[in-house]
């Protein structure tokens, strides 16, 4: 059945743009570009928003590439997307096995193609064309989700460029792609999924807290009233609530183990220091608490643009690409923080109702995957400023310095502006 | 279902919106101990600190200026130098110690600025300045050292020095690193000189290195500079006096009588106060500390002497006042107890006394003082002699430390009852006991700048202001105690006897008939104060002219140069006529007495002197302009202004 008739010559109007969007991504775009300013500007040097030698210049530059792409992604055909998905995975999955290979190690990771001053990173390309293709194959009729080989190609399809990233010992990226689990959940996937996710990371949080021995205790007591509670005491119950308790004490070992074997230290140190910010002064705590100084400095209304002492004076590490919501913090305060997160929770919300409103599964499951994907840097970037997640290097999406990132945000979002403007005309095929 | 699951989706995007939006109201409104660590990361105090007051002469002169000294810093991480030796050149320093220096500034930071080069002079300085710009990484601060432009007053200007620990305590005006006045009048004018410390907020980076002003510097504070002091030294006056001086210990103070304001005041041997600044101070005061010849002793108010013959006149006049004598009393020069110069005695009387000196008079002026009551026990009325004479002594301002405006004066002595109740037991004595204190000798005790008082006191005809040597602070008048008039005990109608006497005994009596000046009435008393077995007399001279309506009165002290007619009478009356006619008529007497030697010459005492005349010398080498830079050193060549810093000087003030 084919619905909504398109007019000839209709293919490129923009009336069919969601203009809320596309609002909101721009105030992103320039709110970041002012405050990557405040955050190398230099009282002594007085220099312009537009001086080339400092990040706010440079990033007028990716800003204006950034428009490029999106005129590019507007004139190209909308079927493109979907029709070269498969081809664009491999091409990106040849690329991060590539960059292991030839890219030079800078702090630690081999995540960047050189050709000349240009630093390409592959694992940011590979964000939106994992998304298109995990869109793909699920917009295929015949998949049926509760399919276990549907739902083990799905995972697949996912793990690969994460695995392959996860190598280049880049894990902010990697950990990106937790996001589509949110979008496979949307799509089917049991909502177990998330109970577990969230019982793990309470046991996480409870087995750093608190000693083990109070946790086994604790765990055996609660065994032990709900056996007594349980209204038909048969075998089966029974061994589920041992089988239980026996997997939160074995979960409680495996944080353990989790932290002490398998992290790093400088890993181990990121978890801890949320616990206990007095450790390690001298790396991550150290960042921790001047990022939490510099923002809780702001007050409620902020010290004003460009008045900001911790950032711009280098308390903050990596203030303009990691750490741009210190500078957001401390200038304009705890509204400037309101002002910020409710525009980005605002973006993310109108994604999902646009999400909702195609007629194509292809479409619905790229849209989820572009609000999933921003909200999990947005959480954990926000998250590590303000001293509640762990620092793990990732930007924040839209504000933070750095060309690989704007255009890769830029591209993930904007494709889907597309795909949404031109939902009038797919079949339906769910 | 697949609807709840998007709300599901959007539920956790909004919770965790929420709840990032509450744990950043705990950090930034909620919890303030963040915007407090904030400040102490970012913002640094820092002190500006004023310029202290300078100090002119009464006739505007400059007697203590402010210069400007570079010092040269540099910061290693932008330091970036192509020709090492063509620096080292402009800079004038080796390469050992370019080297030395850029690796210690390295070891200690390599963004922070560590000093370079400390303390160059203006001269110095000017050759560098143009080339600084070719160095980045190199930059210089302006620091401020006291200067003196003519080597003088130093016991009475006093100097400044890092303030003491000890200082520091029981006080918060003063911080480590401060400097402080330290004696003389850097140290009793030191609230006025100092002027008020300004602050200024800075930013800072991690590094420490800063970045301009908080916020535009709306909390700073300028810094006000110290209040400039008006002296009431006449510097040409001083100068001319000092040169009387050299090769002689003792001291000069003349003052105006009208207002108790000090024209000079001359401690000999003295030192260069240029010596006491910058960098070479401690060096130099280690010098100065161990010559035997005292030069940081200040003679005018700290030498304790017996005041002699001059004391005659305040028997005379303490004799008119009790009426025990009058003009006319007549006493016959026997030479019993004590002796006499060879004088006319014709016509004996107290004009004739006091212009000749004569011991016998005196001897009976104070038999007749101590027994001015007679009862018949001659113990009990010597007491109250005693006591009354005492009472008129001390109105003369003898016995107590005048108040003069620099600290660590002594007070002298004058005899009372107590004291010889202890040497000979409760009215056990009487007249016979002390008699040498009728002509200034016994258990008197005087200090120079008292008996310069007694000179302007007799000037007045009986009272005196405390002599001071700062005739304007702040709002052109003097500190409040130096306008408050002291009347002596003494009618003034009593004072035109001796006055008359002191003029005869200038122009024909004990005076050296080389000392008198045409033209200048000048009233005079010879002392001299008897020594140590052994030792030469102290020549000692009070004065005052003209006679009438006098305007400078003085008392010169010359040690070890016996007869007070002879050494210290002519230095007086050619200080008096530099003073009142501003030029010297008698040439030849200011020569002979500027050369005049009354140094004390021991063997020990003529090496020390080589040994410091050796290391004057060194000092005393001029700065060549091609030899390597030095830092500013004191100048010691006496009157030879720096000119070139002054109008500068004056206008950063």
């Amino acid at each position: 059945m084919i619905q909504g008739q398109p007019h000839p010559g209709q293919e490129l109007s923009t009336g069919r743009i969601d203009w809320i969007t596309v609002a909101l991504y721009a105030a992103c775009v320039v709110a970041g570009w002012f405050n990557i300013f405040a955050a190398v500007y230099d009282p002594e040097l007085q220099q312009s928003i537009f001086d080339f030698s400092i990040n706010s210049g440079k990033q007028l530059i990716w800003i204006g590439s950034a428009l490029v792409l999106i005129v590019l992604i507007m004139v190209v055909d909308f079927k493109f997307f979907e029709a070269f998905a498969y081809i664009l995975y491999l091409i990106v999955l040849v690329a991060l096995i590539g960059v292991m290979l030839l890219a030079r190690d800078v702090n630690g990771a081999k995540a960047w193609f050189e050709i000349g001053s240009i630093r390409i990173q592959p694992s940011e390309f590979a964000k939106f064309i994992t998304a298109l293709t995990l869109a793909k194959y699920l917009s295929d009729t015949e998949i049926r989700f509760d399919d276990t080989k549907t739902q083990l190609i799905c995972a697949a399809i996912i793990t690969v460029p994460a695995l392959l990233i996860l190598k280049q010992n880049d894990t902010g990226s990697a950990m990106v792609f937790i996001a589509f689990i949110l979008v496979l959940y949307r799509e089917g996937l049991t909502p177990w999924i998330l109970i577990l996710g969230l019982a793990g990371a309470v046991i996480l949080v409870l087995a750093l807290v608190v000693p083990q021995l109070y946790l086994f205790i604790a765990i055996a007591a609660i065994a032990g009233l709900v056996f007594l509670n349980l209204r038909r005491k048969s075998l089966k119950n029974i061994a589920w609530v041992a089988g239980v308790a026996l997997m939160v004490a074995v979960a409680v070992f495996g944080v353990d183990f989790f932290m002490n074997k398998v992290l790093q230290a400088h890993q181990r140190n990121r978890i801890l220091v949320l616990i206990d910010p007095t450790i390690d002064q001298k790396q991550v705590g150290w960042q921790v608490l001047q990022s939490k100084i510099a923002i809780g400095s702001g007050g409620f209304a902020g010290k004003g643009f460009l008045n900001g002492t911790q950032t711009k004076f280098d308390f903050v590490p990596e203030q303009s690409t990691d750490f741009i919501f210190c500078t957001i913090g401390e200038e304009h305060g705890w509204l400037g923080g309101v002002a910020v997160i409710v525009m980005m929770i605002g973006l993310l919300y109108r994604l999902v109702q646009l999400a909702e409103r195609q007629r194509d599964r292809f479409s619905r499951v790229y849209g989820y995957s572009v609000a999933c994907i921003l909200f999990v840097h947005i959480a954990i970037n926000i998250g590590m400023t303000i001293g509640l997640v762990p620092v793990i290097g990732i930007p924040l999406p839209f504000f933070s310095y750095g060309g690989s990132s704007l255009w890769s945000f830029t591209i993930l979002l904007w494709i889907f502006i597309k795909l949404d403007s031109h939902r009038g005309e797919v079949l339906r095929r769910i | 279902m697949r609807d709840s699951r998007r709300f599901v989706i959007q539920a956790i995007f909004i919770v965790v919106g929420a709840v990032y939006l509450i744990r950043l109201f705990y950090l930034q409104v909620i919890d303030d101990n963040y915007k407090a660590r904030a400040d102490d990361n970012a913002i640094r105090r820092v002190v500006v600190h004023p310029h202290r007051g300078q100090i002119h002469d009464r006739n505007g002169k400059l007697i203590v200026i402010n210069e400007a000294v570079y010092d040269i810093s540099v910061i290693p991480k932008k330091a970036n130098i192509t020709d090492t030796l063509e620096f080292c050149r402009v800079m004038a320093v080796s390469r050992q110690y370019f080297d030395s220096v850029m690796t210690q500034a390295a070891k200690y930071s390599k963004v922070k600025p560590s000093s370079f080069l400390k303390q160059i002079s203006v001269a110095d300085f000017g050759r560098i300045q143009d080339r600084l710009i070719d160095y980045p990484g190199f930059f210089y601060t302006t620091r401020i050292v006291r200067h003196y432009p003519h080597p003088t007053l130093a016991n009475a200007l006093g100097y400044i020095a890092e303030v003491s620990p000890k200082k520091l305590k029981n006080q918060n005006y003063y911080q480590q690193g401060d400097y402080v006045g330290i004696n003389g009048l850097e140290s009793f004018y030191e609230k006025h000189l100092r002027g008020q410390r300004g602050v200024r907020y800075v930013m800072v980076n991690v590094n420490g290195v800063e970045k301009g002003a908080f916020r535009g510097g709306k909390f700073d504070t300028t810094a006000v500079t110290g209040e400039s002091l008006v002296s009431s030294i006449d510097l040409d006056l001083q100068l001319f006096a000092d040169s009387l001086m050299q090769h002689k210990i003792g001291s000069i103070v003349a003052i105006e009588p009208a207002t108790g304001e000090i024209l000079a005041m001359v401690s000999a041997p003295s030192y260069d106060p240029n010596l006491l600044v910058g960098r070479t101070f401690g060096k130099n005061y280690t010098v100065l500390q161990k010559d035997p010849n005292l030069p940081m002793y200040n003679r005018p108010i700290q030498a304790v002497y017996r005041p002699g013959s001059i004391f005659k006149v305040i028997q005379s006049l303490v004799g008119l006042q009790e009426g025990v004598i009058t003009p006319e009393s007549q006493f016959g020069c026997v030479q019993v107890p004590m002796k006499c110069h060879e004088h006319p005695h014709g016509h004996n009387d107290l004009h004739n006394a006091v212009q000749w000196s004569c011991n016998p008079y005196f001897y009976n002026v104070y038999r007749r003082i101590i027994y001015s009551r007679p009862t018949g026990n001659n113990w009990r009325d010597a007491q109250v002699g005693l006591m009354t004479w005492h009472k008129h002594v001390k109105s003369f301002g003898f016995g107590t430390k005048l108040d003069v405006d620099i600290p660590n004066g002594q007070r002298g002595y004058v005899p009372d009852t107590a004291i010889y109740n202890k040497f000979y037991g409760k009215s056990r004595w009487q007249f016979s006991n002390f008699y040498s204190v009728s002509i200034g000798e016994g258990e008197l005790n005087v200090v120079p700048i008292q008996m310069a008082n007694l000179a302007a006191t007799i000037a007045n005809k009986g009272y005196y202001y405390t002599p001071h040597l700062v005739k304007s602070v702040s709002k052109g008048q003097p500190l409040p105690q130096y306008l408050q008039r002291h009347q002596t005990s003494i009618d003034s109608s009593y004072f035109k006897y001796i006055i008359d006497g002191m003029a005869d005994a200038v122009r024909r009596g004990t005076v050296w008939s080389k000392a008198r000046i045409d033209n200048i009435v000048v009233c005079g008393k010879t002392g001299t104060s008897q020594n140590k077995k052994g030792e030469k007399d102290h020549s000692v001279f009070v004065a005052f002219a003209p006679k009438d309506n006098p305007k400078i009165a003085l008392a010169v002290y010359v040690e070890n140069a016996g007869f007070g007619g002879f050494a210290a009478a002519p230095i007086a009356t050619l200080v008096i006529e530099k003073y009142l006619k501003k030029k010297i008529v008698r040439r030849n007497l200011a020569n002979f007495m500027i050369q005049r030697d009354y140094m004390p010459k021991s063997k020990a005492e003529a090496e020390a002197e080589k040994r410091r005349e050796d290391s004057a010398a060194a000092i005393r080498k001029p700065l060549l302009k091609s030899k390597p830079l030095q830092p500013a050193k004191p100048r010691i060549s006496p009157s030879k202004p720096i000119i070139v810093s002054n109008k500068t000087l004056l206008k950063n003030n």
